[in-house]
């Protein structure tokens, strides 16, 4: 499922939204989460899941191709884990 | 950030009331929802993509036992974040 068949389907059931009208709210509250994990904050909407950022320490690697060594920074990255509700609304039956 | 600073965030910026932008991001998400529960992904161009993957079932170890069991087979969610997104969080990285 993509963003827009997404939205339509938003909009049939708000029903008092248009599609464009409901484009906005979502774009909205994906563009706020994006803001928000940026900030380095976390997310958790009850129910679906949390997104958090994950400190990776800073390591040394090796280039595959030359053998050479490389220092990896100290980097962020993201996490999704799925709330309980819906973890089992999956596994159910 | 939780449901409530969503509902803050779109009366702020659309006007909607907060009990309208209540009910929209929870019929957003219930959508979301019903279909993994269906099996189907969702991409959200600009945000990221959310796989639906189903695991076989395997031999594992209650770690605070050491018994062996069987790990039922189930499904599970992947996210990946989009290009735009792990940028955005990497410029932060100093």
């Amino acid at each position: 499922m993509t963003k827009s068949v997404l939205i339509e389907k938003v909009s049939e059931k708000v029903g008092s939204l248009t599609i464009k009208q409901t484009e906005i709210v979502v774009e909205t509250v994906f563009d706020s989460i994006k803001d928000s994990l940026i900030k380095g904050e976390k997310i958790e909407i009850r129910g679906f899941g949390n997104f958090k950022l994950k400190n990776r320490r800073p390591r040394k690697a090796r280039n595959p191709k030359t053998g050479e060594k490389v220092d990896v920074p100290e980097k962020r990255v993201l996490h999704f884990k799925v709330g309980k509700a819906l973890r089992e609304a999956m596994n159910s039956k | 950030m939780t449901k409530a600073d969503l509902v803050d965030r779109i009366f702020e910026k659309i006007g909607l009331s907060k009990k309208e932008a209540l009910e929209i991001i929870e019929i957003l998400f219930d959508t979301m929802k019903q279909t993994f529960v269906e099996g189907e992904s969702v991409k959200i161009s600009g945000f990221g993509t959310f796989n639906v993957r189903q695991k076989m079932a395997r031999r594992g170890r209650n770690p605070k036992t050491g018994d062996d069991l069987e790990i039922t087979p189930r499904k599970v969610i992947t996210f990946r974040a989009s290009n735009q997104l792990k940028s955005g969080i990497e410029k932060r990285n100093v």
